[in-house]
């Protein structure tokens, strides 16, 4: 697998930050090569592995333990919205609605544990609904990519989505 | 980016932990924070002695901010200086329970505030070594953590010989990725050592004891560890102690979401507000023309309160003498003690606020559905019960619910609280008990079916809702005809 020279910096810069235990780099390691390559794949599986001394099962288990990492490409732009409590009663099984009809993505009937992302048809977007997202002051709450947007009004998705091309 | 909502503190509230939080000329950098006098607690700080400083935290009174309310320097005192293992400090901002946000707002807007807290905690303990462990989804939050550090290491207030003290102190952040059970301090722990986040078995009850790398570790909240720059910042624990309550000092974040007008954060002492002042000073009051149903006081785990509920309480008279009392829900008093004695618990200060529009097994089943999400599957009650009690909630949600399922729910939280390895249990299951005890008639009116469950319970059963034309209500945002 080809590791760029900067990816390779930062993943071994991240190592130091743990001196007792390399295993510990293993969340942040998995970070950066989603970061740079969208989705973790099994040859980052087998090399992450191999870096941090450890057997690929160690990597595996973390995958499919942790809900933010994903073992397939998402959309271009990934939008998460909030599911819980306080967001739902602001409307936001309607926001994802609102954001799967601007973004072009059909939700599957039948959606289950397994596979919790949905890619749009022309792979601009995915979304996914997560569990609360600690602003449930100001819901109902998003994100797309890195950014966090509250308070979103069904009236706001089509500008909010154009600035994401 | 867009602008954060910033709103101006309520007379009621005393901002200590928030003072700078949405102040129009703040900014979360280094230069920033020392114009208003950043890290001269630090200072202060080093010139004591590192036990003098426990002793302070201990004199405090001050408790976790993160749900449990443990004494903080109880805590601290199960470290012994000098032992051959490395202490480990770290920060718990998987800030993840339903219902709360007040570390998002400390992180974001003033980071060395924290920092300056865990440089203080980590002289008095005698660490070297801290981490802060923020939640996967504050991308942000740890981009700005990791900034404030840097700073802080290029003003010589972290690194080697900090401040000329012979001192040494590294903190770094690490980020978990969208896992609740982090949380939990040796789920968190474990997942600091590169493993999935699996709560440990307990004995040894405090990972002071084993924690990170099986060294002896102190886990704290954000806003717990900020409290401790404060200690030191109002004069000790004596001066600290005077604010709140005897046994629940200190202020408190309250984060309230949900039906009032104005939902948000409001740090107030500690038992100075009561709930009814919480929705009707602080938040505004209920949207117009609607009525209080129920309340989930400390965070999504926390066992509801139902608005016409009585609660009897014992408090002290003048004299001295405990007399019963009875007092409705808006006289309950928002500290640890109070909402204990009403049978709920402040956990970590999430206040989710619901109206008479709202429909109960609709926001259990919202819940249910968070806990079937977030159980780890180490242990079988919580992974199958937590599970179980989403599919019988879906399935009266879609109309299938039959007589017996009020029971059912009830008898599948019974058997998994306390037989977990750790509280996850009780806090899966707390809400459908409460919940089913608290609104029983609602659940009975959607379980009419006289048919058993299907078995083993599978989701929405055709048979059972082929003849029930009913609009499931997750489409609805939860609102009752």
């Amino acid at each position: 697998m080809q590791i760029p020279a900067d990816l390779l910096t930062k993943i071994d810069e991240a190592i130091t930050h743990y001196p007792a235990s390399k295993r510990s780099a293993s969340l942040p390691l998995l970070h950066l090569f989603q970061e740079h390559f969208g989705y973790i794949s099994e040859e980052a599986v087998i090399w992450i592995a191999e870096k941090l001394e450890l057997q690929p099962i160690n990597i595996y288990e973390l995958i499919s333990f942790y809900p933010m990492f994903r073992k397939k490409p998402a959309g271009k732009h990934h939008i998460r919205v909030c599911r819980t409590l306080s967001c739902a009663m602001a409307g936001s099984y309607e926001l994802r609605q609102k954001l799967c009809r601007e973004g072009k993505i059909t939700l599957p009937e039948h959606e289950g544990h397994g596979d919790p992302i949905t890619v749009g048809e022309d792979g601009r977007f995915s979304i996914e609904f997560v569990e609360c997202i600690a602003s449930c002051g100001s819901a109902p709450v998003c994100m797309i990519n890195d950014d966090f947007y509250e308070g979103v009004t069904q009236e706001e998705v089509p500008d909010l989505l154009s600035k994401y091309q | 980016m867009p602008a954060p909502i910033r709103r101006k503190p309520h007379p009621l509230e005393r901002r200590i932990v928030f003072a700078n939080i949405d102040r129009e000329d703040y900014t979360p950098d280094i230069e920033c924070y020392l114009r208003h006098g950043g890290y001269e607690d630090l200072r202060k700080a080093i010139t004591m002695a590192p036990d003098a400083i426990v002793n302070e935290v201990k004199a405090s009174g001050l408790r976790g901010r993160g749900g449990a309310g443990f004494p903080c320097g109880v805590k601290w005192g199960f470290i012994r200086r000098g032992g051959p293992k490395p202490t480990y400090l770290i920060c718990n901002a998987d800030e993840s329970e339903p219902g709360t946000f007040k570390d998002r707002y400390i992180i974001h807007q003033d980071p060395h505030q924290l920092i300056e807290g865990m440089i203080i905690s980590s002289f008095a303990l005698d660490v070297h070594l801290a981490y802060i462990y923020i939640r996967g989804e504050f991308p942000e939050g740890a981009k700005i953590l990791e900034k404030a550090i840097a700073e802080a290491r290029e003003k010589g207030f972290l690194g080697k010989n900090l401040l000329g003290t012979g001192f040494d102190l590294d903190i770094y952040v690490h980020r978990g990725a969208g896992a609740y059970i982090c949380g939990e301090e040796t789920g968190l722990i474990e997942s600091l050592e590169g493993k999935r986040a699996y709560p440990r078995i307990k004995p040894p009850y405090f990972p002071a004891v084993l924690g990170l790398y099986q060294c002896p570790t102190i886990v704290n909240n954000v806003e717990t560890l900020c409290n401790i720059k404060h200690i030191i910042a109002l004069g000790g624990g004596a001066e600290y102690a005077k604010i709140g309550r005897p046994n629940n000092t200190g202020t408190r974040v309250l984060c309230v979401s949900g039906d009032v007008v104005r939902p948000g954060y409001f740090e107030v002492e500690v038992g100075s507000v009561t709930m009814g002042q919480v929705i009707n000073d602080l938040c505004g009051g209920l949207k117009p023309g609607r009525k209080l149903k129920a309340i989930i006081p400390g965070g999504s785990s926390a066992k509801v309160l139902r608005a016409d509920e009585t609660y009897k309480i014992k408090e002290k008279a003048a004299d001295g003498s405990m007399v019963e009392k009875e007092i409705t829900i808006n006289d309950i008093v928002m500290d640890f003690d109070s909402l204990a004695a009403v049978g709920s618990m402040a956990g970590s200060g999430g206040v989710i606020i619901m109206d008479d529009t709202r429909d109960m097994v609709w926001v259990l089943n919202n819940l249910n559905a968070f806990y079937a999400h977030e159980s780890c599957g180490q242990c079988t009650p919580c992974r199958e019960g937590s599970l179980w009690m989403r599919k019988i909630t879906d399935r009266i949600m879609a109309g299938g619910g039959v007589e017996r399922d009020p029971d059912v729910l009830k008898n599948v939280a019974d058997n998994i609280a306390g037989k977990t390895i750790c509280a996850f249990g009780e806090a899966c299951s707390w809400p459908t008990q409460s919940f089913v005890l608290k609104f029983r008639e609602e659940f009975q009116g959607k379980s009419t079916k006289p048919l058993p469950p299907p078995t083993p319970p599978e989701y929405v059963s055709e048979v059972l809702i082929g003849e029930h034309e009913e609009t499931p209500k997750a489409l609805t945002g939860g609102v009752a005809e």
